[in-house]
């Protein structure tokens, strides 16, 4: 008979974690965690000056430290052509400074010791003579002409421009608001944020000299990319680099680029001949670390009188600081921005977008976002939030006229994306229906005669994850597919290995169900092993939410390859011919006489003691998985807000969140997905952002000053799910792990916004923090989160 | 109790500068080292005492990876010398189960999804033991107060709540 899915825990099976076992004992192994024979430690001299020429460094008394190893500078890389690197969106980044500093916590020296302790008090002797020059802090100033040059180094670089960038169709879109009855507009700054995973970043690096082989530990979310850069970057051969990327605690983004810290720990392991060891602190992380966001947004909608868009036109500029070190795929500059109102049939569309260098820490990395797509949707949700208003209709009907039907996928949107599924309207009702939308203007009428503003805001949304498809997705030119690799041993029991890299999202336990589903075996019967390049098949790592719709695609084929052996191997057994052979879950039996089967089990014996003549013995096999598409998840999230116009305090007093992410393989890790997605977006809407003073010192450098929202804060969360499986993936699945960071915010903003209508207040930028809504209530204005423009 | 010298391990004290010897109950045990006196407590535990489930997140107090209970009340190692737990109790997460037996918390960190990557969670489930302790049967607004001292950036903490509401009743019916 044919197992019970459920009850080996295969598809749809909220089974508790694996992982788990090893976390609620303090037995997870993290970076920091590891400790090598002989390992030493290193400590990083960071520059507290945003832009400055450095005129002399003197590590004499750094080196008198006892215990002291090593000290390294500018000119200890340059020596080995290490002192610049590339980045993943080929720039160029300083490893160690050699001319100049260019955003403060640069890199500037480090020091390798016996001890922490003795590291860090060696690094503080360390003199560097600094000659400061002005600091450019926004694209504003940037944008000067008499601004200094920040990236002097390059040439051919005349001014602080990374990129300018365009899509779409522009006489289209002109026409558009030529024929249009209203024209909408919004500006907006999506503020720089620090994705800061409770973990920092770090390594340990241990080159071999006797066997020439290096081994790094690396708190990386791709190490497969790590292997290859550090292969090109210095000059070691591929199959002599393990990149071994063990438990992280959290990555959302922060642990996709290479930072100056791996290469500098790898070249002092080279150097002393010893496992080094470098784990930097969190201000570290939060002042030189990937941040994400900062990003000027302004568009505008042509709208007909009944509330129909005709066109929509878009210009961003970001502020990439010092060097463009995030990952973007080569075609898309500012990735994939352009996805904007993918969900809406909007006929025209055209958008503008140019980069920006300052003297700020390395921007603009996908914080639990594909590649930008949260400063995209943030945009289009705030848009069509003014838009409605301008237009005096109901937020509901708005979306509703604009939304693209079920019957019109698939549909190609104005920038060109193939969206291929989904049930928009049907997700905004569940969603309308558990707030109580219908009632809720009687509700709001209510509040105000208790002295209190309510506000209702909605946020709908589709984005594009999972990249690839190989064709148009690659990260410095390797292309963007993903692997598995499946074992299955004579007992039945099976490992799996792919080419992602869990950082929470949980693999270890998701793809087993995936596999369970393929084959029958029971979840608990197979182990899953990510992370360590000399044992993974190549894949380009997990961010994007890009593992279930690619590496979990290729776990689904390589299993449907197994079974495709097995077949074989059963029809042997029982002695037909593979033809009449039948599936069911675990189980081939003959057509016709279900009573004579085999079991997978019984097949995978067979594979290593009784294989067919002129059959491979063995049961394991590889799958590459390049996506045909995108996967297009959707949401509606809803949000209602009361707030103290005495304060401007706001309280979520209910949030909804209806998401149709295909179908689910473990419903318990979806919801835990969008729980913690929607946590983030409310700490960006409500106070989680970086600023930085006028000379470009991080005002944000440590958990007193970034704030996180905490348990006490943070509001529950009613989470609905709609399934329309997606029609390319082998499993129907669609990525999840950061819709909810995406389309969170805007919800929140809108609900807030919604509440101050009667104000005449448009916009308050984020974070709305209650200074902001307070002044907005006050002054019946705009609250502007934009540095005023000051030359530099 | 052996005298165990952590000396060599927990910090490479170049010659000339001075230890004090100090001794722990951790997890039950008593443990002597010498220690440099401006070492924290969170390192002694981690690597003198190689009980690496007790991390360290932010180095200032705020984020409560680090949280340990010393005599009982949770308190965060990473702004603690070693030297101030002299004398005291120290419980770590490697002291709250056996790996075969779980502590009621930490099951319930894994049947309520309370975790993802794990990092904040020896933490969290501390902060949760010395509040159950004190008050066996508290509300969601109580356990989210004495929660609020940990940060997690995975769950949104409303699975946490649920592990420890539902670890709550566990240790109440074992009560009764």
């Amino acid at each position: 008979m044919a197992l019970d899915e459920l009850k080996i825990g295969g598809m749809g099976a909220s089974r508790r974690r694996v992982e788990d076992n090893r976390f609620i004992r303090g037995k997870g192994q993290y970076v920091d965690d590891i400790v090598l024979p002989g390992m030493l430690h290193m400590e990083i001299l960071r520059s507290p000056v945003a832009h400055a020429r450095i005129k002399s460094i003197d590590t004499s008394a750094a080196w008198e430290v006892p215990g002291v190893r090593l000290v390294m500078t500018g000119d200890t890389m340059a020596a080995r052509n290490l002192a610049w690197m590339p980045t993943l969106s080929y720039d160029t980044q300083a490893v160690l400074a050699t001319d100049k500093v260019r955003f403060q916590g640069q890199e500037v020296a480090a020091v390798i010791a016996d001890d922490p302790y003795i590291a860090k008090d060696a690094a503080s002797k360390i003199i560097v003579e600094y000659e400061q020059l002005p600091a450019i802090v926004n694209p504003m100033q940037a944008q000067d002409p008499n601004s200094p040059l920040i990236r002097d180094d390059k040439e051919n670089q005349t001014n602080n421009k990374v990129f300018d960038w365009e899509i779409g169709d522009k006489s289209a879109t002109d026409r558009a608001f030529a024929d249009a009855d209203v024209v909408s507009k919004i500006q907006l700054h999506y503020p720089r944020s620090h994705p800061s995973p409770m973990e920092t970043c770090g390594s340990i690096a241990d080159f071999d000299r006797a066997t020439g082989k290096l081994t790094v530990y690396m708190t990386s979310q791709a190490p497969h990319i790590v292997r290859a850069a550090v292969a090109m970057v210095a000059e070691l051969p591929e199959h002599m680099i393990r990149i071994v990327s063990p438990d992280l605690g959290g990555g959302f983004g922060n642990k996709v680029p290479i930072y100056p810290g791996y290469v500098i720990s790898i070249l002092a392991s080279i150097l002393t001949e010893h496992p080094v060891k470098w784990v930097e602190d969190k201000s570290s992380n939060l002042i030189s670390t990937g941040f994400g966001r900062d990003v000027y947004l302004q568009g505008e909608l042509a709208l007909r009188k009944d509330g129909k868009i005709l066109g929509m036109r878009m210009h961003t500029v970001s502020d990439h600081g010092a060097f463009f070190a995030d990952a973007q795929p080569t075609k898309f500059k500012i990735g994939l921005m352009h996805s904007t109102f993918a969900c809406y049939d909007v006929p025209a569309a055209h958008l503008t977008s140019e980069g920006w260098y300052t003297n700020k820490a390395p921007g603009g990395v996908a914080y639990r976002c594909s590649f930008r797509v949260t400063e995209a949707m943030f945009f289009q949700e705030r848009m069509i939030h003014a838009a409605a208003d301008d237009l005096g209709m109901d937020q509901a009907e708005f979306r509703r006229v604009n939304l693209v039907k079920d019957d019109m996928f698939p549909y190609r949107t104005a920038f060109g994306f193939l969206t291929d599924s989904g049930q928009y309207q049907k997700c905004l009702d569940l969603g309308l229906e558990a707030i109580g939308y219908s009632t809720f203007a009687q509700e709001q009428e209510e509040a105000r005669k208790r002295g209190k503003l309510l506000g209702l805001g909605i946020s709908t949304m589709t984005e594009p994850l999972g990249a690839g498809n190989s064709r148009e997705y690659d990260i410095i030119g390797i292309k963007m597919f993903d692997s598995a690799e499946l074992r299955v041993h004579m007992t039945g029991k099976a490992i799996l290995r792919t080419g992602a890299k869990t950082q929470g999202q949980g693999h270890e336990t998701t793809w087993a169900q995936i596999v369970a589903h393929e084959l029958g075996i029971p979840a608990d019967d197979i182990v899953v092993e990510e992370g360590d390049t000399d044992t993974a098949p190549f894949g380009m790592g997990t961010y994007a939410s890009r593992s279930t719709p690619v590496a979990g695609a290729a776990v689904a084929m390589v299993a449907r390859k197994i079974r495709a052996k097995a077949r074989k191997i059963a029809a042997h057994l029982l002695e037909v011919s593979e033809e009449d052979i039948e599936w069911e879950l675990g189980r081939f039996y003959v057509r016709g006489n279900q009573e004579r089967g085999v079991t997978i089990q019984d097949c995978a014996l067979a594979a290593y003691s009784n294989v067919p003549d002129g059959m491979e013995p063995g049961l394991e096999n590889n799958a590459y998985y390049d996506p045909p598409n995108l996967t297009w998840p959707f949401a509606a999230y809803i949000c209602k807000v009361e707030i103290d116009p005495e304060t401007g305090v706001w309280d979520v007093l209910q949030f909804v969140a209806v998401d149709d992410c295909g179908v689910r393989i473990n419903p318990l890790i979806v919801e835990g997905q969008i729980m913690g997605g929607l946590t983030e977006a409310y700490a960006m809407a409500s106070m989680q952002y970086i600023t930085f003073d006028e000379e470009g010192n991080c005002i944000g450098s440590n958990y007193m000053d970034y704030l996180l929202p905490t348990a006490w804060e943070t509001p529950g969360f009613e989470l609905y799910e709609v399934v329309t499986p997606c029609p390319h993936h082998p499993i129907g699945a669609k990525g999840i792990g950061e819709c909810a960071t995406v389309g969170g915010p805007a919800a929140f903003v809108n609900a807030v916004m919604n509440a101050l209508k009667h104000t005449g207040v448009r916009n308050v930028d984020m974070p709305l923090m209650p200074n902001r809504v307070y002044e907005a209530l006050q002054t019946g204005k705009d609250v502007s989160g934009m540095p005023p423009v000051k030359a530099g | 109790m052996t005298m165990t010298s952590l000396y060599e391990e927990v910090t490479q004290v170049p010659d000339g500068v001075p230890t004090r010897r100090v001794t722990i109950t951790v997890n039950g045990q008593k443990r002597t080292v010498d220690v440099e006196p401006r070492l924290l407590l969170a390192h002694l535990i981690r690597q003198g005492l190689k009980l690496t489930g007790t991390h360290t997140g932010c180095d200032t107090t705020n984020c409560g990876a680090c949280t340990v209970l010393f005599d009982g009340r949770p308190i965060k190692s990473c702004t603690m010398l070693a030297v101030q737990a002299d004398g005291h109790k120290v419980e770590t997460v490697e002291g709250m189960g056996t790996a075969s037996e779980l502590h009621p918390i930490q099951e319930g960190f894994k049947e309520e999804h309370g975790l993802q990557c794990g990092f904040c969670t020896p933490g969290m489930m501390l902060a949760a033991k010395a509040l159950l302790e004190k008050n066996p049967n508290p509300t969601e607004d109580e356990v989210r107060w004495a929660l609020s001292g940990n940060l997690c950036r995975c769950t949104g903490y409303q699975n946490i709540v649920k592990a420890v509401l539902w670890a709550a009743d566990k240790m109440r019916d074992q009560q009764a």
